[in-house]
Protein backbone atom coordinates (compact mmCIF):
# COMPACT_ATOMS: atom_id res chain seq x y z
CA UNK A 1 0.00 0.00 0.00
CA UNK A 2 2.73 2.29 1.32
CA UNK A 3 4.09 2.49 -2.35
CA UNK A 4 1.75 4.33 -3.81
CA UNK A 5 1.18 6.59 -1.48
CA UNK A 6 4.84 7.91 -1.85
CA UNK A 7 4.33 7.75 -5.59
CA UNK A 8 1.48 10.78 -4.96
CA UNK A 9 3.16 12.53 -2.60
CA UNK A 10 6.26 12.64 -4.19
CA UNK A 11 4.61 13.90 -7.27
CA UNK A 12 2.61 16.59 -5.09
CA UNK A 13 5.53 17.72 -3.33
CA UNK A 14 7.49 18.04 -6.44
CA UNK A 15 4.95 19.97 -8.15
CA UNK A 16 4.90 22.22 -5.89
CA UNK A 17 8.19 22.41 -5.36
CA UNK A 18 8.31 23.69 -8.82
CA UNK A 19 5.10 25.87 -8.79
CA UNK A 20 5.06 26.95 -5.30
CA UNK A 21 1.31 28.09 -6.09
CA UNK A 22 -0.23 26.61 -2.69
CA UNK A 23 2.74 27.86 -0.64
CA UNK A 24 2.63 31.25 -1.87
CA UNK A 25 -1.25 31.84 -1.54
CA UNK A 26 -1.67 30.51 1.65
CA UNK A 27 2.00 32.25 3.11
CA UNK A 28 0.07 36.10 1.90
CA UNK A 29 -3.07 35.50 3.13
CA UNK A 30 -2.50 34.54 6.33
CA UNK A 31 0.46 37.19 6.58
CA UNK A 32 -2.80 39.96 5.25
CA UNK A 33 -5.08 38.42 8.16
CA UNK A 34 -2.40 38.46 10.60
CA UNK A 35 -1.54 42.19 9.90
CA UNK A 36 -4.82 43.42 9.32
CA UNK A 37 -5.95 41.88 13.05
CA UNK A 38 -3.04 43.40 14.57
CA UNK A 39 -3.85 46.82 13.09
CA UNK A 40 -6.86 46.53 14.00
CA UNK A 41 -6.62 45.86 17.43
CA UNK A 42 -4.19 46.95 18.61
CA UNK A 43 -3.04 43.56 20.30
CA UNK A 44 -1.19 44.13 23.88
CA UNK A 45 0.05 42.61 27.09
CA UNK A 46 -3.00 40.61 28.40
CA UNK A 47 -5.68 41.43 25.40
CA UNK A 48 -3.51 40.18 23.09
CA UNK A 49 -2.81 36.61 24.43
CA UNK A 50 -6.73 36.17 24.58
CA UNK A 51 -7.14 36.98 21.17
CA UNK A 52 -3.64 35.32 19.51
CA UNK A 53 -5.08 31.65 19.72
CA UNK A 54 -8.16 32.42 17.82
CA UNK A 55 -6.63 35.09 15.50
CA UNK A 56 -3.69 32.05 14.77
CA UNK A 57 -6.62 29.25 14.12
CA UNK A 58 -8.85 31.51 11.62
CA UNK A 59 -5.94 32.82 9.67
CA UNK A 60 -4.84 29.35 9.26
CA UNK A 61 -7.94 28.14 7.98
CA UNK A 62 -9.12 30.97 5.77
CA UNK A 63 -5.59 30.41 3.91
CA UNK A 64 -5.44 27.03 4.01
CA UNK A 65 -9.33 27.20 2.49
CA UNK A 66 -7.57 29.31 -0.33
CA UNK A 67 -5.06 26.49 -1.07
CA UNK A 68 -7.78 23.46 -0.64
CA UNK A 69 -9.54 24.94 -3.02
CA UNK A 70 -6.83 24.26 -5.46
CA UNK A 71 -6.02 21.00 -3.91
CA UNK A 72 -7.54 18.89 -7.26
CA UNK A 73 -7.11 21.71 -9.80
CA UNK A 74 -4.21 20.00 -11.12
CA UNK A 75 -5.62 16.62 -11.46
CA UNK A 76 -9.27 18.10 -12.98
CA UNK A 77 -7.06 20.51 -15.63
CA UNK A 78 -5.69 18.07 -18.20
CA UNK A 79 -8.13 15.48 -16.66
CA UNK A 80 -4.86 13.54 -15.03
CA UNK A 81 -7.93 12.33 -12.55
CA UNK A 82 -9.08 10.08 -15.11
CA UNK A 83 -5.99 8.56 -15.74
CA UNK A 84 -5.43 8.22 -11.73
CA UNK A 85 -8.84 6.74 -12.00
CA UNK A 86 -7.51 3.65 -14.58
CA UNK A 87 -4.68 2.48 -12.34
CA UNK A 88 -5.36 -0.25 -9.76
CA UNK A 89 -4.03 1.36 -6.61
CA UNK A 90 -6.54 2.13 -4.29
CA UNK A 91 -8.30 5.66 -3.65
CA UNK A 92 -7.67 5.79 -0.30
CA UNK A 93 -3.77 6.25 -1.26
CA UNK A 94 -4.00 9.31 -3.30
CA UNK A 95 -5.90 10.51 -0.84
CA UNK A 96 -3.85 10.55 2.09
CA UNK A 97 -1.13 11.13 -0.15
CA UNK A 98 -2.94 14.46 -0.46
CA UNK A 99 -3.73 15.30 3.30
CA UNK A 100 0.08 15.19 4.01
CA UNK A 101 1.11 17.40 1.23
CA UNK A 102 -1.60 20.10 2.11
CA UNK A 103 -0.49 19.08 5.95
CA UNK A 104 3.38 19.95 4.98
CA UNK A 105 2.52 22.65 2.76
CA UNK A 106 0.11 24.31 5.69
CA UNK A 107 2.83 23.39 8.53
CA UNK A 108 5.56 25.37 6.19
CA UNK A 109 3.06 28.33 6.28
CA UNK A 110 2.74 28.29 10.16
CA UNK A 111 6.56 28.02 10.41
CA UNK A 112 6.87 30.90 8.87
CA UNK A 113 4.20 32.84 10.13
CA UNK A 114 5.06 32.12 13.79
CA UNK A 115 7.98 34.54 14.11
CA UNK A 116 5.99 37.54 12.46
CA UNK A 117 2.98 36.61 15.05
CA UNK A 118 5.24 37.00 17.89
CA UNK A 119 6.63 40.10 16.98
CA UNK A 120 2.83 41.64 15.60
CA UNK A 121 1.24 40.73 19.09
CA UNK A 122 3.92 41.67 21.05
CA UNK A 123 3.32 37.56 22.57
CA UNK A 124 5.00 36.15 25.84
CA UNK A 125 3.71 32.63 26.25
CA UNK A 126 2.90 32.31 29.70
CA UNK A 127 2.00 28.63 29.42
CA UNK A 128 3.72 24.96 28.56
CA UNK A 129 4.31 26.48 25.16
CA UNK A 130 6.33 23.60 23.13
CA UNK A 131 2.28 22.24 23.65
CA UNK A 132 1.53 24.33 20.74
CA UNK A 133 3.96 22.42 18.56
CA UNK A 134 1.10 19.77 19.76
CA UNK A 135 -2.05 21.63 19.52
CA UNK A 136 -1.08 22.84 15.77
CA UNK A 137 -0.45 19.54 14.07
CA UNK A 138 -3.57 18.00 15.09
CA UNK A 139 -5.93 21.20 14.44
CA UNK A 140 -4.03 21.29 11.43
CA UNK A 141 -4.48 17.73 10.21
CA UNK A 142 -8.37 18.26 11.30
CA UNK A 143 -8.38 21.21 8.98
CA UNK A 144 -6.72 19.42 5.94
CA UNK A 145 -8.11 15.84 5.98
CA UNK A 146 -11.23 17.40 6.31
CA UNK A 147 -10.77 20.12 3.43
CA UNK A 148 -9.08 17.51 1.15
CA UNK A 149 -12.16 15.52 1.15
CA UNK A 150 -14.63 18.09 0.74
CA UNK A 151 -12.73 19.83 -1.69
CA UNK A 152 -12.82 16.14 -3.57
CA UNK A 153 -16.41 15.67 -3.06
CA UNK A 154 -16.98 19.93 -4.73
CA UNK A 155 -14.46 19.34 -7.29
CA UNK A 156 -17.33 19.05 -10.37
CA UNK A 157 -19.15 21.76 -8.86
CA UNK A 158 -19.46 24.87 -11.09
CA UNK A 159 -19.21 26.71 -7.49
CA UNK A 160 -16.62 25.03 -5.68
CA UNK A 161 -15.10 28.24 -4.33
CA UNK A 162 -18.17 28.47 -2.51
CA UNK A 163 -18.89 25.67 -1.63
CA UNK A 164 -16.32 24.19 -0.14
CA UNK A 165 -16.24 26.67 2.68
CA UNK A 166 -19.83 26.30 3.02
CA UNK A 167 -19.37 22.32 3.61
CA UNK A 168 -16.28 22.71 5.40
CA UNK A 169 -16.55 25.36 8.04
CA UNK A 170 -19.64 23.67 10.50
CA UNK A 171 -18.39 20.61 10.46
CA UNK A 172 -14.81 21.56 11.53
CA UNK A 173 -16.55 23.54 14.14
CA UNK A 174 -15.80 21.62 16.84
CA UNK A 175 -11.71 21.39 15.81
CA UNK A 176 -11.57 25.01 15.48
CA UNK A 177 -13.28 25.41 18.92
CA UNK A 178 -10.46 22.63 20.45
CA UNK A 179 -8.23 24.54 18.85
CA UNK A 180 -8.66 28.15 19.91
CA UNK A 181 -9.26 27.21 23.24
CA UNK A 182 -5.77 24.42 23.78
CA UNK A 183 -3.88 27.65 22.08
CA UNK A 184 -5.07 30.36 24.51
CA UNK A 185 -4.96 28.54 26.94
CA UNK A 186 -1.15 27.69 26.11
CA UNK A 187 -0.78 31.22 25.74
CA UNK A 188 -2.44 32.75 28.50
CA UNK A 189 -0.86 29.74 31.19
CA UNK A 190 -3.88 29.65 32.66
CA UNK A 191 -6.26 25.95 32.45
CA UNK A 192 -5.34 22.60 31.15
CA UNK A 193 -5.59 22.08 27.19
CA UNK A 194 -5.80 18.60 27.93
CA UNK A 195 -9.20 18.06 27.44
CA UNK A 196 -8.86 19.81 24.15
CA UNK A 197 -6.08 18.03 23.18
CA UNK A 198 -7.89 14.91 23.68
CA UNK A 199 -10.79 16.28 21.53
CA UNK A 200 -8.89 17.00 18.74
CA UNK A 201 -7.17 13.52 18.27
CA UNK A 202 -10.38 11.94 18.78
CA UNK A 203 -11.76 14.63 16.05
CA UNK A 204 -8.95 13.39 13.66
CA UNK A 205 -9.32 9.89 13.99
CA UNK A 206 -13.30 10.01 13.60
CA UNK A 207 -12.61 12.41 10.07
CA UNK A 208 -9.97 11.15 9.04
CA UNK A 209 -11.09 7.39 9.36
CA UNK A 210 -14.48 7.89 7.72
CA UNK A 211 -12.82 10.72 4.74
CA UNK A 212 -10.49 7.49 4.15
CA UNK A 213 -13.30 5.21 4.05
CA UNK A 214 -15.51 7.40 1.93
CA UNK A 215 -13.20 8.81 -0.66
CA UNK A 216 -13.66 5.60 -2.90
CA UNK A 217 -16.59 6.40 -3.54
CA UNK A 218 -16.53 10.28 -4.01
CA UNK A 219 -12.98 9.29 -6.76
CA UNK A 220 -15.39 7.50 -8.69
CA UNK A 221 -18.93 9.25 -8.89
CA UNK A 222 -20.13 10.77 -11.90
CA UNK B 1 -18.46 -6.38 -33.05
CA UNK B 2 -17.40 -8.99 -35.13
CA UNK B 3 -19.55 -9.23 -38.32
CA UNK B 4 -20.55 -7.33 -41.21
CA UNK B 5 -24.25 -6.93 -40.53
CA UNK B 6 -24.81 -3.29 -40.44
CA UNK B 7 -27.55 -1.30 -37.98
CA UNK B 8 -29.23 -3.66 -35.45
CA UNK B 9 -29.65 -7.20 -34.55
CA UNK B 10 -32.85 -8.53 -36.83
CA UNK B 11 -36.40 -8.65 -34.57
CA UNK B 12 -34.51 -6.45 -32.35
CA UNK B 13 -35.34 -2.95 -31.34
CA UNK B 14 -31.66 -1.97 -30.26
CA UNK B 15 -29.04 -0.01 -32.36
CA UNK B 16 -26.64 -2.73 -32.67
CA UNK B 17 -23.49 -4.13 -34.29
CA UNK B 18 -24.01 -7.83 -35.04
CA UNK B 19 -22.93 -10.40 -33.06
CA UNK B 20 -21.98 -13.89 -34.56
CA UNK B 21 -19.96 -14.93 -37.78
CA UNK B 22 -18.52 -17.88 -35.89
CA UNK B 23 -15.59 -16.91 -35.51
CA UNK B 24 -13.27 -18.28 -32.36
CA UNK B 25 -11.41 -14.76 -31.75
CA UNK B 26 -11.52 -13.76 -27.68
CA UNK B 27 -14.20 -11.41 -27.17
CA UNK B 28 -12.51 -8.51 -25.32
CA UNK B 29 -15.37 -6.69 -24.66
CA UNK B 30 -19.16 -6.62 -25.22
CA UNK B 31 -21.69 -3.78 -24.40
CA UNK B 32 -25.14 -4.77 -24.37
CA UNK B 33 -28.26 -2.50 -25.13
CA UNK B 34 -26.30 0.33 -23.45
CA UNK B 35 -28.19 3.60 -23.01
CA UNK B 36 -26.41 6.81 -21.10
CA UNK B 37 -28.64 9.64 -19.91
CA UNK B 38 -26.82 12.66 -18.79
CA UNK B 39 -29.68 14.37 -17.24
CA UNK B 40 -32.72 13.75 -19.52
CA UNK B 41 -30.08 13.54 -22.62
CA UNK B 42 -29.42 10.49 -24.04
CA UNK B 43 -25.64 10.64 -25.07
CA UNK B 44 -26.30 6.57 -26.05
CA UNK B 45 -29.25 4.69 -26.80
CA UNK B 46 -29.25 0.97 -26.53
CA UNK B 47 -25.62 0.52 -28.11
CA UNK B 48 -24.43 -3.16 -28.62
CA UNK B 49 -21.40 -3.81 -29.74
CA UNK B 50 -18.86 -6.84 -29.09
CA UNK B 51 -15.03 -5.89 -29.55
CA UNK B 52 -12.45 -9.03 -30.49
CA UNK B 53 -9.00 -9.36 -29.85
CA UNK B 54 -6.32 -8.26 -32.14
CA UNK B 55 -9.18 -6.22 -34.23
CA UNK B 56 -9.40 -1.87 -34.76
CA UNK B 57 -12.18 -0.16 -34.68
CA UNK B 58 -12.73 2.96 -35.84
CA UNK B 59 -15.68 4.68 -34.18
CA UNK B 60 -16.80 7.45 -36.47
CA UNK B 61 -19.76 10.20 -36.41
CA UNK B 62 -20.49 13.78 -35.76
CA UNK B 63 -19.81 15.69 -32.58
CA UNK B 64 -21.95 14.64 -30.09
CA UNK B 65 -23.18 11.35 -31.46
CA UNK B 66 -21.88 9.43 -28.44
CA UNK B 67 -18.33 8.22 -29.28
CA UNK B 68 -16.12 9.80 -26.37
CA UNK B 69 -19.11 8.34 -23.93
CA UNK B 70 -18.95 4.85 -25.10
CA UNK B 71 -15.54 5.10 -24.79
CA UNK B 72 -15.93 5.75 -21.36
CA UNK B 73 -17.96 3.64 -20.60
CA UNK B 74 -15.84 0.67 -21.85
CA UNK B 75 -12.75 2.05 -20.26
CA UNK B 76 -15.13 1.86 -17.12
CA UNK B 77 -14.96 5.73 -16.80
CA UNK B 78 -18.41 5.74 -16.84
CA UNK B 79 -21.14 3.58 -15.59
CA UNK B 80 -24.01 2.62 -18.27
CA UNK B 81 -27.44 4.13 -17.65
CA UNK B 82 -29.04 0.65 -18.81
CA UNK B 83 -27.55 -2.07 -20.23
CA UNK B 84 -24.09 -4.04 -19.14
CA UNK B 85 -20.59 -4.24 -19.92
CA UNK B 86 -18.16 -6.68 -19.78
CA UNK B 87 -14.11 -7.24 -20.56
CA UNK B 88 -12.27 -10.28 -20.88
CA UNK B 89 -14.71 -12.83 -20.52
CA UNK B 90 -17.17 -11.11 -18.27
CA UNK B 91 -15.77 -8.83 -16.00
CA UNK B 92 -16.74 -5.43 -14.92
CA UNK B 93 -14.48 -2.86 -16.72
CA UNK B 94 -13.69 -1.24 -13.39
CA UNK B 95 -12.30 -4.52 -11.91
CA UNK B 96 -10.33 -4.81 -15.31
CA UNK B 97 -8.49 -1.44 -15.11
CA UNK B 98 -4.56 -2.34 -15.30
CA UNK B 99 -6.04 -4.46 -18.48
CA UNK B 100 -7.26 -1.15 -20.38
CA UNK B 101 -5.57 1.88 -21.98
CA UNK B 102 -7.35 5.04 -22.22
CA UNK B 103 -6.35 8.08 -23.85
CA UNK B 104 -8.86 11.13 -23.98
CA UNK B 105 -8.33 14.37 -25.82
CA UNK B 106 -6.42 16.10 -22.51
CA UNK B 107 -2.95 14.87 -22.29
CA UNK B 108 -3.87 13.12 -19.00
CA UNK B 109 -0.29 14.38 -17.88
CA UNK B 110 0.87 16.99 -15.42
CA UNK B 111 2.33 20.41 -17.01
CA UNK B 112 4.89 21.08 -13.96
CA UNK B 113 6.45 17.72 -14.63
CA UNK B 114 8.71 16.18 -17.49
CA UNK B 115 7.52 13.22 -19.64
CA UNK B 116 10.03 11.00 -17.67
CA UNK B 117 8.76 11.96 -14.75
CA UNK B 118 5.29 11.92 -15.63
CA UNK B 119 5.57 8.07 -16.99
CA UNK B 120 7.62 6.92 -14.27
CA UNK B 121 4.66 8.23 -11.66
CA UNK B 122 1.93 6.36 -13.63
CA UNK B 123 4.03 3.22 -13.69
CA UNK B 124 4.28 2.95 -10.22
CA UNK B 125 0.57 2.93 -9.79
CA UNK B 126 0.69 -0.07 -11.49
CA UNK B 127 2.40 -2.62 -8.77
CA UNK B 128 2.73 -6.11 -9.48
CA UNK B 129 1.90 -5.29 -13.05
CA UNK B 130 4.70 -5.65 -15.90
CA UNK B 131 5.44 -2.33 -17.38
CA UNK B 132 7.36 -0.79 -20.16
CA UNK B 133 9.83 1.44 -18.46
CA UNK B 134 9.51 4.97 -19.44
CA UNK B 135 12.20 4.84 -21.80
CA UNK B 136 10.87 2.42 -23.65
CA UNK B 137 7.31 3.94 -23.94
CA UNK B 138 8.56 7.22 -24.99
CA UNK B 139 10.97 5.42 -27.79
CA UNK B 140 7.56 3.83 -29.11
CA UNK B 141 6.13 6.73 -29.40
CA UNK B 142 8.90 8.38 -30.97
CA UNK B 143 10.34 11.06 -28.66
CA UNK B 144 13.62 11.27 -27.18
CA UNK B 145 13.87 9.82 -23.47
CA UNK B 146 16.26 12.66 -22.87
CA UNK B 147 14.30 15.70 -23.40
CA UNK B 148 14.01 17.18 -20.28
CA UNK B 149 11.53 19.86 -20.72
CA UNK B 150 8.47 19.43 -18.63
CA UNK B 151 5.33 18.89 -20.47
CA UNK B 152 4.08 22.55 -20.60
CA UNK B 153 6.97 23.49 -22.83
CA UNK B 154 5.66 20.78 -25.14
CA UNK B 155 3.60 21.76 -28.60
CA UNK B 156 0.42 19.49 -28.80
CA UNK B 157 1.53 16.64 -31.34
CA UNK B 158 4.37 15.38 -28.07
CA UNK B 159 1.96 16.11 -25.47
CA UNK B 160 -0.28 13.75 -27.90
CA UNK B 161 2.31 11.34 -27.98
CA UNK B 162 3.69 11.60 -24.42
CA UNK B 163 0.16 10.67 -23.42
CA UNK B 164 -0.12 7.48 -26.01
CA UNK B 165 3.32 6.54 -23.82
CA UNK B 166 1.54 6.60 -20.96
CA UNK B 167 -1.44 4.80 -22.12
CA UNK B 168 1.34 2.02 -23.41
CA UNK B 169 3.19 1.93 -20.03
CA UNK B 170 1.10 -1.30 -18.78
CA UNK B 171 1.09 -3.00 -21.94
CA UNK B 172 -3.22 -2.88 -22.00
CA UNK B 173 -4.83 -5.39 -23.67
CA UNK B 174 -7.42 -3.09 -24.79
CA UNK B 175 -6.76 0.49 -26.41
CA UNK B 176 -9.20 2.81 -26.38
CA UNK B 177 -8.02 6.06 -28.19
CA UNK B 178 -10.11 9.53 -28.16
CA UNK B 179 -9.06 11.33 -31.08
CA UNK B 180 -5.84 10.44 -30.77
CA UNK B 181 -4.64 12.01 -34.26
CA UNK B 182 -5.69 15.16 -33.28
CA UNK B 183 -3.02 18.17 -33.24
CA UNK B 184 -0.46 15.51 -34.69
CA UNK B 185 0.95 16.17 -38.21
CA UNK B 186 0.87 14.07 -41.04
CA UNK B 187 3.79 12.02 -40.57
CA UNK B 188 3.20 11.87 -36.79
CA UNK B 189 0.25 10.22 -37.71
CA UNK B 190 1.23 7.85 -40.18
CA UNK B 191 4.27 6.91 -37.21
CA UNK B 192 1.00 6.19 -34.69
CA UNK B 193 -0.90 4.58 -37.15
CA UNK B 194 2.29 2.25 -37.86
CA UNK B 195 2.29 1.54 -33.96
CA UNK B 196 -0.80 0.37 -33.46
CA UNK B 197 -0.85 -1.47 -36.59
CA UNK B 198 1.70 -3.47 -34.15
CA UNK B 199 -0.32 -3.58 -31.52
CA UNK B 200 -3.09 -5.27 -33.46
CA UNK B 201 -0.91 -7.63 -34.60
CA UNK B 202 0.10 -8.67 -30.98
CA UNK B 203 -3.96 -9.82 -30.71
CA UNK B 204 -4.24 -5.99 -28.89
CA UNK B 205 -7.74 -4.74 -29.19
CA UNK B 206 -8.24 -1.27 -30.55
CA UNK B 207 -10.65 1.27 -30.44
CA UNK B 208 -10.19 4.59 -32.17
CA UNK B 209 -12.34 7.78 -32.50
CA UNK B 210 -11.57 9.88 -34.99
CA UNK B 211 -13.20 12.87 -37.08
CA UNK B 212 -10.72 11.75 -39.39
CA UNK B 213 -11.75 8.84 -40.89
CA UNK B 214 -9.04 8.51 -43.52
CA UNK B 215 -6.31 8.81 -41.36
CA UNK B 216 -7.39 5.43 -39.27
CA UNK B 217 -8.49 3.27 -42.41
CA UNK B 218 -4.94 1.88 -42.92
CA UNK B 219 -5.64 -0.44 -39.44
CA UNK B 220 -9.32 -0.10 -39.29
CA UNK B 221 -10.93 -3.56 -39.67
CA UNK B 222 -14.27 -2.48 -38.74
CA UNK B 223 -15.81 0.94 -38.99
CA UNK B 224 -18.69 1.81 -36.93
CA UNK B 225 -20.79 4.78 -37.23
CA UNK B 226 -22.52 6.64 -34.37
CA UNK B 227 -25.48 8.90 -34.83
CA UNK B 228 -27.30 10.79 -32.21
CA UNK B 229 -26.37 8.13 -29.50
CA UNK B 230 -27.52 5.52 -31.90
CA UNK B 231 -25.35 3.06 -34.22
CA UNK B 232 -26.06 4.26 -38.04
CA UNK B 233 -24.06 1.77 -39.35
CA UNK B 234 -21.37 -0.81 -39.35
CA UNK B 235 -18.55 -1.70 -42.36
CA UNK B 236 -15.93 -3.76 -42.78
CA UNK B 237 -12.68 -1.63 -43.28
CA UNK B 238 -10.12 -2.35 -45.46
CA UNK B 239 -6.58 -2.40 -43.51
CA UNK B 240 -3.48 -2.36 -45.69
CA UNK B 241 -1.14 -2.79 -42.31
Amino acid sequence: MLSALWTHLAKDLRIEWRSKEAINSMLFFALLVVVLFSLSFDPQGAFARQISGGVLTVAIMFAAVSSLNQAWAREIRHQVLDAQRMTPTPGAEMFLAKVIANFLFVTVVQIVLAPVFVIMYNLRILGNGWLLAVVLPLGTWALVANGTFFAALSIRSRNRELLLPLILFPIFIPALLAMVQSATVIITGQGDPTLWIKLLVGYDIIFTTISLLLFEVVLHAE
Amino acid sequence: MNAPTAAGIPGDSSSSSSLSTGETTEVSARAENVSKLFGTFAALRQVSVELLSGRCYVLVGENGAGKSTLLRILAGLLRPSFGTVRVFGGIEPQEARARIGYMSHAPMLYDELTAQENLNYFRNLYPGRQCLTPTEALRQVGLDPKLNRTLGQYSQGMRQRTSLARVLLPVPELLLLDEPFSNMDLESTRQMVELLAGFRHSSRTIVITTHQRELAAPIADWVLTLHAGRVKSFEPGNPTL
